[in-house]
């Protein structure tokens, strides 16, 4: 592992963090399997599982036909025989073959078979984004997931948290769909040592303040943090939360928040209709909407795929500055105010590249 | 040498007895069905295994109680011949508590754990790859234990089929596939959806050990088994069991559907006289084995046994609105 370590902080990105808990778990429990398409070739899986094989054996750790629906059954029916396989997509877009094992077997099996089964799956589900990915490797679906009830859906976005969270998703009795952004995979930060598990059931709050509240998903979080960072210089404080678990959707604790700032802004990855943000501003209005300052708001993707040319990208995805303007007119902040956040923003904002991650920002936090 | 000779007289009788309790609990189906309009107390829809009951019985009869089968709607057959709970069988069809899964599957998602029926799906190839995965997990445990996966002509068709057959040639897994070829998937025959073709060598393909048996004659097609089974125990060879065979009812219900006329009326005589419960009596008879008297009088103590409880399965308690949240995470 190349991380490097000073003063006891073990810093490395999120893809050697999810290195290290299929590494601890597969040291940990024999019946962990590890499935994937090039398991052990020279990328493994962006890094993610390389060194598995030699040391858990190719009997464990099994290269996967290319055979998505198949090798998700295959998957599901040793989970169901005590195995607790993990499953690897490069993209979302080729778990789309694998749907109908996923939901009708894996969402459903403990279920239908009145609790006799179990199906203690874990599903990684890679989103991408830039250098030209196009419509068919940059979805974002993890609505479409979220909305199977047996499902755990699960968007990590810190080193840390990602390697608990897997933890505690391989151990889960439930299956377990962990959706990784491609780009979160670059964030840096401390990772603790060994076992460790971290919450795969609820929010996580990022920074706190009493003027808005705003629910950011997977690598959104981290726009969603230099928005923050910079509104809080022009003296306007949010809650920010981290969603991590958008199934089964616990939103107690944003609920609780919003009755606080009564201001409630969601961004997300997906596309905004139908996306998870929907879901959020519904069941918060449901349960404290007569509190509301002002509208919510939605930020998201728009309801067309994303093109492959960086032609296409500027002011396509979720960022910083929307959520600074969206905020800002939440609050009703005067004109200079608003340009004074937009200036507290990194000032290379708008001088990279569009089409690969944001290199000031990417940790270690 | 005569097939027969291939088990003792209780294996032989105890075949018989699968076969016709197979026949005598579909049967009872048929006649408490009822028609709509009329008070239905099994209110699931119904895939009957009559003229299929041989097929399940050979495929099971080499099969331990350890051993793992997957199967799918049309599951009675199988769920009966692994040695599935009669009375919780009946229950489920009925809706009821204590129904093996307190009637929340039905008929096409019978499932008995302790005696190895594992999981019944009713999307079509659905378990194979389950089946395959069962395999996967008794190999590494090296526990011998063979798992059987279930399915129809049709789910040849499916891509699944074939990403589980390679995959468990592949890894050379301890898995049966056993396809029932009933010619029929839905109204719709075989010649419509294939090329005409040897089913078998798309296993061969694949790489499996492949047998084609004759489906209605449970005696030989068990005996076709038993290398196929031995050889998946103890040498983690993969097959696939080609079995003729017959649905002799509608695809979903209990009445004959032939004035539909989708099916030519000579070719459902011909395989109503090959009826797998008189081809297997008419053997044991005529060896000696058991007298029609002996057969009859087995068939009388089944069905005493399962009319009770069809009866006792009306009065039984309905699960309550209250409990369908449950189960729905571990």
């Amino acid at each position: 592992m190349s991380s490097t370590t000073t003063n006891n902080e073990r810093i490395m990105t999120t893809a050697q963090a999810i290195n290290e808990a299929l590494q601890v778990m597969g040291a940990r429990d024999e019946n962990v399997l590890l499935f994937a398409e090039g398991v052990d070739d020279p990328s493994a899986v962006y890094g993610t599982t390389k060194g598995m094989v030699p040391t858990y054996g190719s009997d464990r750790v099994i290269e996967m036909p290319v055979a998505e629906n198949g090798l998700c059954g295959v998957a599901i029916g040793a989970a169901m025989r005590g195995k607790r396989p993990v499953i690897s997509f490069h993209r979302v877009e080729f778990a789309l073959l694998a749907m109908e094992q996923i939901i009708n077997n894996a969402a459903k099996m403990h279920y239908s078979s009145n609790g006799q089964h179990k199906s203690p799956i874990v599903i990684r589900l890679i989103i991408g984004r830039g250098w030209g990915q196009g419509p068919q490797h940059s979805q974002s679906l993890e609505s479409m997931f979220a909305c199977i009830p047996g499902l755990r859906v699960i968007m990590p976005v810190f080193p840390h948290d990602t390697k608990g969270m897997l933890i505690a998703a391989i151990e889960d009795d439930n299956p377990v769909l962990i959706i990784e952004h491609r780009w979160c995979h670059y964030i840096k930060g401390h990772v603790d040592e060994g076992y460790f598990t971290e919450n795969i059931t609820s929010p996580k709050l990022i920074s706190e303040g009493d003027q808005a509240t705003i629910v950011a998903t997977s690598l959104s979080t981290i726009e969603a943090m230099k928005a923050t960072k910079a509104l809080a210089n022009v003296g306007i404080k949010t809650d920010l939360f981290d969603l991590r678990a958008l199934n089964p959707l616990n939103l107690d604790a944003v609920v609780e928040s919003f009755t606080k700032t009564g201001r409630l802004l969601t961004v997300d990855t997906g596309h905004k209709t139908h996306g998870i943000g929907g879901e959020i501003v519904a069941q918060v209005m449901e349960r404290a909407g007569s509190v509301m300052k002002c509208q919510p708001s939605r930020i998201a993707l728009p309801d067309h795929p994303v093109p492959s040319s960086r032609g296409y990208i500027p002011g396509l995805y979720p960022d910083a500055k929307k959520v600074v303007h969206e905020v800002c007119q939440m609050v009703n902040a005067g004109p200079e105010v608003i340009k004074k956040a937009m200036d507290a923003l990194s000032s290379n904002i708008g001088k990279l590249p569009v089409d690969v991650p944001d290199p000031t920002f990417t940790g270690p936090f | 040498m005569n097939i027969l000779e291939h088990y003792s007289r209780d294996e032989i009788i105890a075949m018989v007895r699968k076969v016709l309790l197979i026949r005598i609990l579909e049967e009872e189906i048929v006649k408490n069905y009822g028609k709509p309009g009329e008070d239905q107390h099994m209110r699931c829809p119904v895939h009957l295994s009559i003229g299929q009951e041989a097929a399940a019985v050979a495929a099971c009869t080499h099969l331990t109680n350890d051993d793992r089968i997957f199967t799918t709607h049309r599951c009675h057959a199988h769920y009966l011949a692994k040695g599935g709970d009669v009375r919780r069988m009946v229950f489920e069809l009925h809706g009821k508590l204590g129904g093996c899964l307190d009637g929340r599957g039905g008929s096409m998602h019978l499932m008995d754990d302790s005696v190895g029926v594992v999981a019944s799906v009713p999307i079509v190839s659905s378990s194979i790859p389950l089946a395959v995965g069962s395999a996967l997990a008794d190999k590494l445990d090296c526990n011998k234990n063979v798992t059987c996966a279930f399915f129809g002509d049709a789910s040849m068709e499916e891509g699944v089929f074939h990403e589980s057959a390679n995959f468990a040639a592949v890894k050379q897994l301890p898995v049966v596939f056993v396809c029932e070829n009933n010619l029929f998937s839905v109204y719709t025959h075989l010649s419509d959806r294939q090329p005409n073709r040897d089913l078998g060598k798309l296993g061969e393909a694949h790489g499996l050990n492949v047998i084609h048996l004759d489906g209605n004659n449970v005696f030989e097609a068990a005996a076709g088994f038993k290398d196929i089974v031995h050889s998946a125990r103890t040498n983690n060879a993969p097959a696939l069991v080609v079995m003729d065979t017959y649905r002799w009812r509608e695809h979903c219900g209990v009445n004959f559907d032939d004035h539909l006329e989708y099916r030519d009326i000579t070719e459902v005589e011909r395989w109503m006289e090959r009826d797998p419960l008189k081809i297997a009596s008419s053997m044991v008879i005529e060896a000696n084995i058991l007298t029609q008297d002996e057969i009859d009088a087995m068939a009388t103590e089944i069905l005493t046994d399962v009319s009770k409880h069809f009866v006792d399965a009306i009065d039984a308690p309905l699960p309550g609105p209250e409990m369908a949240q449950l189960y729905m995470y571990a």
